[in-house]
């Protein structure tokens, strides 16, 4: 701490590159992420072998595809309790549409994703103009797609899981876009790995270089005080919430085309797990500070734990309290890494 | 200002002497492991090497037939000199990269359920891509010889519910209620479809959460209440049995309460006549034939069924035979 004041406006004096890293908020996260890796890597054996690295990858992307756009909704100060089963809705509907109307696959696809955007307006909707909560209006939704997948599902397959699509016209090409596996020196690596980095890419260019980013951050910080400066909070909401169901709709189709056909009772749950990534990430519970690259970090901490344990051939019952100390632990050394950094500005 | 000084030392000491319980609790688990690998080092009744088999089931967290699974299993590797590693996930897709890390591993053969074949096929087949023998359990009979597996393990949740449906018959039942606590299990559809198959009267499907045991209760209470000629219950795990009975009492029903699968509760609930009767699939015998036929494969490369699926049950157990029963339910193997 100096005593001199500065001359020029603070905001626009050159900081140093280790303290411009250190207030980044993935960075406590990253930190995290070595820590676990290395533990594991040491512990467990088959863990740092490049196919157990390419099952660690895909169970970090099949989680961190949602939870980035989970992040800049939790950034722009929102929960979404409805994302998790929203994953399961969006698959159910393409398989549903595409058997029931005997149409190509990439057509259930569409009106799949048309759905799914749909069911995230709704909730960005029902949210800025009812001035309710945003934790009542998705655990409304939440619930009430956990009955529709079932009561939709049995309604027409007559069972609980959908009909095999897999002989259908379309399904081999939206495989290669949604479920193929690449080969990379002998590995294989699934696609998934590719769309979570390519989301994570988009989110981190629109939320550090696009004046929407800048609105996630006002909303999240103080909805008042951005409206008052003429950001459009609705219509930011609003998208946010939209992009839930984007994401959500890239994952149901990844599980639709990976298994040819869907459960419909799953996915619930898993929007906790959503929000755990982000927030391990760095993202703060109360909106306005996070970032994309910190999802992915979080989902990767997710991905490496809950495949780590297996791989240390550990008693997998205790899963469950290993990830709830990760969290807090990796919560604590977010706070604690911001604080030393903001001390040091 | 002392007397302060005083309560805040026997509070910490107090905080101390809990966490050292919480500590002991560790030694309880190390102690198991010590167990487990002492009757491993000692209780190898075959010369060949340690090999190592994974199972990976569908059953969600703390759930009692896995444990008899587990035991069955685990009683068998113990005999014929083999690690067993178990793990389970719900979730399809979660319990498919299960599978791929047992793979990864590199393990000498895996027992996995195929309670969701769908999201199990790739996974399974990059396992027997791997020439790791794979053997299927509990769930999945048709899937099991396309996905080329060895053998499946397991009841053939169709004929157990005729089997049901049957004995309803032979009880004089007329109305039946079908209450599946898992929704999107197929092979629990399976049974109610089975046991609307072969019983005369009129059966209904109810569905509960089945992770919410007061949710159960109340569901199938309601359903008494509200359709009082409902004579018979049946319902589609052990723990279910004991609720719908709880049920029975608040909504003062008379229908009889039958159940699939077993434990001690419900062994001693058959042995008092509180339920009718269970149905049971021998979730022991299911653990321990899979790990040992594997072991029969890597050694002499034996394969048991004939490409048919073998059979551990429905073994339809009444009053008669519970007696017998409850003792071996009560250490955790039927």
């Amino acid at each position: 701490m100096t005593s001199t004041i500065p001359t020029a406006d603070e905001r626009l004096l050159r900081t140093s590159p280790l303290r411009r890293l250190l207030g980044r908020p993935e960075l406590g996260s990253v930190v995290g992420a070595l820590a676990v890796f290395l533990f594991f890597a040491l512990v467990a054996d088959g863990f740092v072998r490049t196919a157990g690295l390419s099952t660690v990858l895909y169970a970090a992307s099949t989680i961190g595809i949602m939870a980035v756009p989970v992040a800049l909704l939790m950034i722009g100060g929102e929960f979404d309790l409805s994302a998790g089963v929203m994953v399961t809705s969006s698959a159910l509907i393409s398989s549903m549409f595409s058997y029931r109307m005997t149409a190509n696959v990439w057509v259930g696809v569409g009106v799949s994703l048309l759905v799914t955007l749909a069911i995230g307006f709704f909730n960005g909707f029902m949210l800025t103009r009812t001035e309710l909560p945003s934790f009542i209006i998705t655990l409304g939704t939440f619930l009430m797609l956990t009955g529709m997948n079932l009561g939709f599902t049995k309604l027409i397959s007559g069972t609980v899981s959908t009909k095999s699509i897999a002989d259908m016209e379309g399904f081999a090409s939206a495989k290669a876009l949604f479920a193929s596996v690449l080969t990379v020196g002998g590995v294989d690596f699934k696609v998934t790995i590719l769309w979570w980095l390519g989301l994570v890419a988009l989110a981190s260019w629109i939320l550090l270089r696009t004046r929407v980013g800048n609105w996630i951050f006002a909303v999240g910080g103080g909805k008042e005080a951005a409206r008052a400066v003429g950001v459009p909070v609705a219509a930011t909401k609003i998208g946010l919430y939209m992009g839930v169901s984007f994401a959500a709709w890239i994952a149901g189709q990844h599980l639709l085309f990976s298994f040819d056909a869907v459960q419909s009772g799953e996915g619930v749950g898993k929007e906790l797990t959503y929000i755990i990534a982000a927030v391990i990430g760095g993202c703060l519970i109360t909106g306005g500070y996070g970032s994309a690259v910190g999802s992915a970090v979080g989902a990767l901490i997710f991905g490496m734990t809950d495949k780590g344990i297996v791989f240390a051939e550990w008693n997998p019952d205790w899963f469950k309290f290993f990830l709830g100390a990760m969290l807090l632990l990796a919560t604590l050394l977010n706070a604690w890494v911001r604080k030393r950094a903001e001390a040091t500005a | 200002m002392a007397r302060f000084r005083t309560w805040v030392s026997i509070a910490v000491a107090g905080a101390l002497g809990a966490s050292l319980a919480g500590c002991s609790s560790t030694g309880g688990k190390r102690a198991e492991d010590a167990r487990k690998a002492a009757s491993a080092q000692g209780g190898g009744a075959v010369s060949t090497p340690r090999w190592t088999v994974a199972m990976i089931t569908h059953s969600g967290d703390g759930d009692t037939f896995w444990d008899i699974v587990q035991n069955g299993a685990q009683q068998a590797a113990d005999k014929d000199n083999i690690k067993f590693l178990y793990s389970h996930d719900d979730e399809g897709q979660q319990q498919a990269q299960l599978v791929d890390a047992a793979v990864d591993k590199g393990v000498d053969g895996i027992v996995v359920t195929l309670a969701k074949p769908d999201a199990m096929k790739s996974a399974v087949a990059r396992a027997v891509k791997a020439g790791i023998p794979v053997i299927t359990v509990n769930s999945g009979s048709e899937k099991s010889k396309e996905f080329r597996a060895l053998t499946h393990v397991g009841q053939d949740e169709t004929i157990a519910g005729e089997a049901v449906g049957d004995e309803l018959n032979r009880r004089g039942r007329k109305k039946t209620v079908c209450v599946l606590h898992e929704q999107g299990n197929v092979g629990h559809e399976q049974r109610c479809a089975g046991v609307k198959k072969t019983f005369d009267g009129t059966v209904q499907n109810l569905y509960v959460e089945g992770t919410d045991m007061s949710a159960v209760q109340s569901s199938v209470g309601a359903k008494l209440q509200a359709d009082p000629s409902v004579d018979a219950v049946v319902t589609l795990g052990a723990p279910y049995a004991d609720t719908a009975v709880k049920a029975r009492e608040d909504a003062g029903s008379k229908a009889e309460i039958d159940t699939f699968d077993l434990n001690a509760k419900v062994a001693a609930s058959l042995k008092d006549g509180t339920l009718g009767f269970a149905v049971d699939q021998q979730p022991y015998l299911q653990g321990y034939e899979a790990v040992d036929l594997l072991w029969l494969y890597r050694y002499n490369a034996d394969t048991l069924g004939g490409g048919r699926p073998v059979l551990t049950g429905p073994q339809i157990i009444t009053r008669d035979q519970a007696a017998e029963l409850k003792s071996y339910a009560d250490r955790g193997t039927r």
